[in-house]
């Protein structure tokens, strides 16, 4: 699960880890307002305007409706004119980006609608490193990566320069140990009351990605400021979604404009949804399955609508939700079901299929293609059904099949 | 031979709900060994489970069956006074780690967990507690694994095996199916199969089960199933180019999968570039491995990879 830059930030202030003062705007007056709060707190007349979205790339991003506009802006109008010229050119800023559309390298064409602003302090950096923690799938450990290169996007770097990635493996019996930490803060060239500012903040980010079950956090750029504080100055959280139970608190961040509305609705029934862009639905038991469905679609030459996993269990009511999902979707023109019914025997999932049918209703075409427990009572309940239900001999049958009858 | 399970595992279950008692029963019914049962609030009962042999199992055996399965307080306890040497865990997901770790202190050499859903950092926890200990878990997240006609411990339907030569490994379960089956219907039959689950951390790899099947007499020849996500797939190229004796073929899933996308599993994600079912299927190929185009053809691909 995804949350907003402010919220990171939030999260990380709680936890006595330093960020730039900060202000929550979702509306333009509320935007303005928080210019003379940060400049008469923080003393500086530099503020920074950034679009609160669900994707990187914020800053080189561009709206749509404003192909100048930056999602993020530095405003430098207060350093001569004062709070009042600040305040007139958040003004501006907020009544163009609230409403607009970013696009960024990771929105896709079609970009975000930028709902929230985070106005925050101007920052005087001295330089800017990056740091985040992730799981290590080879050690099944967290590891702390850091690099010098603040700014670039890590596969960047171990692309092209993988030496000066720093890497500490987090043993999750001991956590971070302080030696680990005064080894990337050398790595980082931290310096003096950087040093030491550098050692409590790898300490303390790291405790707390362990205590909220992130699957990610990424400060990019980190920041020292030139009086020898370090910041996160940009700050990605990301949590792992089995842990989320026992985090309430975090799942209260959750905000529903960035998700699918689909796919939020499928999870409610248990189901596993993913949306794509292409014309074939599949419905599928087994995740496996579901991706290799995808794959063979797209291998004869057609595009999958969405990824579908029923799981093995799968009642009636779940098979005509995954039908009403899938045939919501104007752009589906035909219905792939692929079962191995294993423990799910395939007479049943042929009566939750020609059930679903009947009550959501079929305009497209409908291939089916079961195997396993009970193969050929199932094939015969969807023969005898009456419904435009065509049967597939196996998978690549059954793909070719749908391909051609939904051209 | 096989690996893993054989007719001499003794298997307890830990997580008697449900999906425990139903898939207990079905291991009954196939012929597994099934010896008792871990459950703390219930300890000194029995449950009794009685039905109709499934004959596609351990062959011999009568029509019916009714076995009593003592129920006991902990692992430990379950251990004395059962001889257990394999245990299966169907534990809620906010309880498994903690029922591995118990398992792996009680000295049970195999645990098996299929129980979807545990928090990552409870498995990086669990995974560092079994690190100096002298037991193989496989999963979470997993059917489990089948020695056919011998031993199945999981969720995974019997009678679609059939004793051969052929190992399995697979990271998804109904993908093992199709396997298992397509092996089925061209003769070639398996010798254990292994599913080491969807989850980014795990107690089992491929290379683990590789060396495993490498090392097994009877096994001619390996199918593995990959898919999108960490970099399991390119491990184990490596170490097939390096070690392997035998043929292997292949198939991963999630050619088609857009990036940043959970595809179901924990682990099945394209992330910073890397996991793409693209770079797994290169290096496979590199090291030798024959990649089934689709899943229907993995059959045919390992028939290929023996050079038939």
């Amino acid at each position: 699960m995804k949350i907003h830059e402010y919220q990171a930030k939030a999260l990380m202030k709680d936890r006595g880890i330093a960020v730039p003062e900060g202000v929550v705007a979702t509306t333009v007056d509320e935007a303005v307002d928080a210019v003379g709060t940060l400049i008469e707190s923080t003393g500086n007349p530099v503020v920074v305007v950034k679009s609160q979205i669900h994707a990187g790339g914020r800053g080189k991003g561009r709206f749509k409706e404003f192909p100048d506009l930056g999602g993020v802006t530095v405003v430098l109008d207060g350093i001569d004119g004062g709070v009042d010229a600040a305040r007139a050119k958040v003004r501006d800023l907020a009544s163009k980006m609230l409403g607009s559309t970013l696009v960024t390298i990771q929105t896709g064409d079609e970009g975000k609608t930028v709902n929230t602003l985070y106005i925050e302090q101007g920052i005087d950096i001295a330089t800017e490193l990056y740091l985040s923690v992730v799981l290590d799938r080879s050690t099944s450990r967290n590891i702390v990566m850091a690099s010098t290169e603040g700014g670039t996007e890590i596969e960047v770097v171990a692309a092209e320069t993988p030496d000066k990635i720093i890497k500490e493996e987090i043993d999750p019996a001991f956590g971070l140990l302080d030696f680990q930490a005064r080894r990337i803060a050398y790595g980082l060239g931290f310096e003096g009351d950087a040093f030491k500012n550098g050692v409590k903040f790898l300490k303390m980010l790291t405790a707390a990605a362990v205590e909220l079950d992130t699957d990610l956090v990424e400060i990019n750029p980190l920041v020292v400021t030139t009086d020898g504080r370090v910041m996160a100055l940009d700050g990605k959280m990301s949590f792992e979604a089995n842990a989320l139970y026992r985090h309430p608190d975090v799942v209260a961040l959750r905000d529903p404009s960035e998700e699918d509305v689909a796919e939020m609705e499928a999870k409610e029934y248990g189901l596993s949804f993913i949306k794509l862009d292409g014309s074939i639905g599949c419905m599928v038991n087994g995740a496996g399955l579901a991706m290799a469905t995808m794959d063979i679609i797209n291998y004869v030459g057609g595009e999958p609508a969405n990824f579908l996993d029923v799981g093995g269990g799968a009642e009636k009511d779940q098979i005509a939700a995954a039908f009403k999902i899938i045939t919501a979707d104007a752009n589906v023109k035909g219905i792939f079901v692929n079962i191995f019914g294993g423990i799910m025997r395939c007479d049943i999932i042929a009566e939750g299929v020609v059930a679903a049918v009947k009550e959501v209703g079929l305009e497209v075409p409908l291939v089916v293609r079961l195997e396993g427990t009970n193969v050929e009572l199932g094939k015969q309940i969807i023969d005898e059904s009456g419904l435009n239900v065509v049967s597939a001999q196996d998978m690549k049958d059954g793909a070719v099949k749908i391909v051609e009858l939904a051209r | 031979m096989s690996v893993l399970v054989d007719k001499n595992t003794k298997v307890l279950v830990q997580g008697m709900g449900k999906t425990g008692r139903f898939h207990t029963d079905k291991a009954i019914a196939y012929g597994t060994n099934m010896v008792g049962a871990v459950h703390p609030s219930r300890a000194g009962q029995v449950e009794l489970y009685t039905g109709e042999t499934d004959h596609s199992g351990v062959q011999g055996r009568d029509d019916t069956y009714s076995v009593e399965i003592p129920i006991y307080r902990d692992v430990v306890e379950a251990v004395a006074e059962t001889g257990a040497n394999a245990t299966v865990v169907y534990v809620p997901p906010p309880f498994a780690a903690d029922a591995i770790m118990e398992a792996a202190d009680a000295g049970v050499e195999l645990i098996i967990t299929v129980t979807e859903g545990i928090p990552v950092a409870d498995m990086v926890i669990a995974k560092r507690y079994l690190e100096d200990k002298n037991v193989r878990l496989v999963g979470p997240n997993c059917p489990g694994v089948i020695t056919p006609q011998e031993c199945k411990i999981g969720i995974m339907p019997g009678y679609i095996h059939t004793p051969g030569k052929i190992g399995v490994v697979s990271r998804s379960g109904t993908l093992t199916y199709e396997a298992v089956h397509q092996l089925t219907l061209n003769g070639l039959g398996q010798t254990t199969a292994i599913g080491i689950g969807g989850d980014p951390v795990n107690g089992t790899n491929f290379v683990d089960c590789l060396t495993m099947f490498n090392d097994d007499p009877s096994t001619e020849g390996v199918i593995m199933i990959g898919e999108i996500g960490g970099t399991a797939e390119e491990e184990a190229a490596e170490w097939i180019k390096a070690y392997m004796t035998k043929p292997v073929a292949s198939f991963i899933a999630g050619t088609s999968a857009p990036p940043g996308k959970r595809m179901g599993h924990a682990g099945a994600i394209i992330s910073g570039g890397k996991g793409t079912a693209e770079a797994k299927i290169e290096a496979l190929s590199g090291a030798g491995v024959v990649v089934a185009p689709t899943p229907t053809d993995m059959g045919a691909a390992m028939l290929e990879a023996m050079g038939g």
